[in-house]
Parts: structure tokens; sequence; C-alpha cells
């Protein structure tokens, strides 16, 4: 399963970086709402940051809808999808292979982002490297393990574009609001502890529910 | 030996019966027609035969690898022929020669290149390697004959005798009887959702395309 999960991870990213569509899209997204944010809030009060962690997840939450959005309808072209099921190849595997590939978009967008905020906004988000990037790898998990569940569950809809936003935001909030407290924090340069390590908890626990509800519903979801 | 059994299997789709009732077996080196009008019911079989769709009644066992070559040709507009072949060779559970592929569908010379520029016969020929690489023993085509020009044709029957000769059992759904009849073993003839006759191909079907039809295709 793992062979099969590390070659559609390949494809993915082969085909993604080759045409970059969704890629630059969600870029010139993020981009655009930093930079319009940046004129309507003063950049030096104190009360940007607080909302920091809230603007960034936010912003990242809807720019990895566009990423996501596209992981199945590659898939569609040509019934490529049937072909990958009757070859035997595990859902969970496909499922796996996807979500990684856009863990990677995802966080490619978000290290771009986040130099671009922190020049924007006269913010350092950097204090804590590492807590960063574990905030970052946990809550971009949890925009792509329901991202790709959610988007082979519409993928066959007309209105796709519109119903995975509607049906992924609100069950994602658990996870969103952890990295925003969680980033609020690390920003600041105050290593999350004693009651703070609560979201944490709550982030990794939201990651591993809800990988393992994927992997075991996949299979459900794709055939018939 | 018995590669696929399908015992009272019925599809529905809401109220609409689209599969009533079907019993049969294929065995290895089968080559089965899979005939019937539009709407007939055979597209819907494929799919329950590849494990795409459950039926709603019955049991359906399939043992074997199996390999589907359907009204899409299952391969990515984004990739180049030998990326693709790459690819569907690295999911395999049997090592797959793609340089061997390439070669014989004859696109060695242009593997490289998107598959966008490719014309629609050379998207054809690739698209008979991904189905027929990796030696699967149960190939499910449907339609596979539609829109061929005269050197895929060809290409696709050396495949088809090539992969009987291995054992390999074949479903074809075709409206073309004329090429089908050259290969088939044995029919299935779909008839409003119903299996109205199965059985060894008689032999009429060879010199008249309709017996078939005008015999069985009357039951209520």
């Amino acid at each position: 399963m793992l062979r099969q999960s590390w070659q559609i991870f390949l494809k993915d990213v082969r085909m993604e970086l080759r045409g970059k569509e969704a890629l630059n899209a969600s870029l010139a997204f993020a981009l655009v709402v930093l930079i319009l944010f940046s004129f309507a809030i003063d950049p030096t009060s104190e009360q940007i940051r607080e909302i920091s962690g809230g603007l960034l997840w936010i912003l990242f939450a809807f720019s990895g809808v566009l990423l996501v959005n596209r992981s199945f309808l590659r898939e569609q072209s040509n019934d490529c999808l049937d072909v990958l099921l009757v070859n035997r190849v595990p859902a969970s595997a496909l499922m796996l292979g996807k979500t990684f590939a856009n863990l990677l978009f995802i966080l490619m967008i978000e290290a771009v982002c986040l130099p671009v905020f922190s020049v924007l906004y006269n913010i350092n988000l950097f204090q804590l490297p590492l807590w960063l990037l574990g905030i970052c790898l946990l809550a971009s998990w949890a925009i792509a393990i329901l991202g790709t569940v959610f988007a082979a569950m519409t993928v066959n809809l007309r209105l796709r574009e519109l119903m995975l936003p509607v049906i992924l935001y609100p069950m994602i909030i658990p996870a969103l609001a952890a990295a925003m407290y969680l980033t609020n924090i690390v920003s600041v340069g105050k290593v999350p502890e004693g009651d703070d390590l609560i979201w944490v908890r709550l982030l990794i626990g939201f990651d591993v529910i809800f990988t393992t509800l994927a992997l075991g519903l996949i299979d459900t979801i794709l055939v018939d | 030996m018995s590669v696929l059994s399908a015992g009272k299997v019925s599809k529905f789709f809401g109220n609409f019966p689209a599969l009533r009732n079907l019993n049969f077996t294929l065995e290895a080196g089968d080559c089965v027609a899979l005939l019937g009008r539009n709407g007939a019911g055979k597209t819907t079989l494929i799919h329950l035969m590849s494990g795409l769709s459950r039926p709603t009644e019955g049991t359906l066992e399939i043992t074997r690898r199996v390999s589907l070559l359907g009204h899409g040709i299952g391969v990515y507009d984004e990739l180049s022929a030998r990326e693709n072949l790459l690819f569907f060779a690295g999911l395999a559970t049997v090592p797959v020669d793609v340089e061997a592929w390439l070669e014989k569908v004859n696109l060695k010379d242009v593997a490289d290149a998107p598959l966008r520029e490719y014309s629609r016969g050379m998207r054809q020929r690739l698209a008979l390697a991904r189905a027929f690489m990796g030696e699967p023993e149960l190939l499910l085509l449907d339609e596979p004959f539609t829109s061929l020009d005269d050197k895929a044709t060809a290409l696709l029957q050396t495949l088809l005798a090539q992969a009987l000769a291995r054992k390999a059992t074949i479903v074809l759904s075709t409206h073309q009887i004329p090429e089908a009849m050259a290969l088939a073993t044995r029919i299935l003839f779909l008839e409003r959702g119903k299996l109205a006759y199965a059985g060894p191909r008689p032999e009429e079907m060879l010199t008249d395309s309709t017996w078939l039809y005008r015999t069985y295709g009357a039951i209520s």
C-alpha cells in the first residue's frame, strides 16, 4: 500500500508542478488577501498581533480548498479513477497519496505566505521556528486529510467548488481554532505550556481521529 | 477454473432495475462477447465485474487481476506516454517492461511528448498498452473497437489473441459484431437487464450478426 501511495503522490506532484494551475491560483489568492488586509489594518498596532493567527489560518484554509479541490478532478478526465480502482489500488492508498500531495502544496503556500506576512505586518513569526513548523504540519494535515475526503465526496457534483468549502469549513473549526490560538502564542515568542497544551492535544487528536475515519470510509465513498 | 461467478445478481438505480437476476460463470481462457441493445445493461454489468459498483442483490466473485478499458481511455493528459506507463507499471503487482510496450504500440519515438500533443489514434494505442500491460487475467473492454483506425484495430486484435493464448479471460462489450465474433468463444446477451442468452457462440452469428437479436431479443 505504501508503494502505491508513493506512486500516487509522485504522480499528483508531477502533474501539479507541470501545470501549476491550482498552486498559482492559490498563491495569488493568498498574497492578494494578505496585501489587502495590510491596507485595511494598521500594521503597527498591537491588535494585529492578536488576530495574526486567525488571519493566517483562515487564509490557509481558504487557499487550501483551491488546492484540494483539484485532487480528484485530476482523476476525472479520461476515467482515470475507475482504472486505478479496477487495478486494485486500495482506496486508502489513493487517499494517502493524494493527502500527502495536498499537504505538500499547502506547506508550499505557507512557506511563501508566512515571511510575507511577517514583513507586511511587522511581526516576527519565526521566534520559535520548530513550534511554528509543528503547528503548520498538524493544522495543514487536518486541512489536507479532510479536504481530500470531501473532494472525493463532491467530485461528481456540479456545484463541487461551492459544496466543498460548505461542508469542509464547519468540520475543520476545531483544528483551525487550535492552530490560530497556538500561532498567536508562538508569534510572541512564548512556548505553549500548561493549559496551552490542550490545544496541541486537540490538534493531534483531530488529525488522528479524522485520518482513521478517512482511511476507513474512503472505500465506501469511492466505490459505487 | 472459474475466474468470475455471478449468482442471482441484480442492480437497481433507485427503483429502476438495470440488471435482474443474472447467473453465469466465466472460465480462464474464455473470450466473451457481451451483446445487447443500447440501455440493455452492458456497461452496468462491466462496472459490476470490474468492482467499481456493487450488486444490489446477489453475489459476484472475482478471483483474478482485472484490467478495464472503458469509455474513457484511462491515461493522464498532463503526463507523457512514458510517464503514464511508468506510473501504472509502478502500481502493478507484476513487473512490466514499459519500453517494450512503448515499442509494441509504436509510441517509442514520441514517448516523452505530452499527451495533449497526441492524435486520437496515438492516445488509443497508449490506452491499449495501459490496459494490456501487467498481464491481467480478466480483461474488461467496453466498446473497444469504437473509433479505432485500421492499424489500431489490428493492434487490438493482436493483443487480444496474445491475451487468449496465455489463458486470460476477456469480456468484450460491443455493437461491432463481426470483430467480436472473430474472437468470441461465448456470448452473454442482455435484453432489458435480463440475461436472454448465455452460452457458446452460435455458428449462425458468424454469418448473420443480427441472428441472436432476432432469436432471443424479445423477452419481456
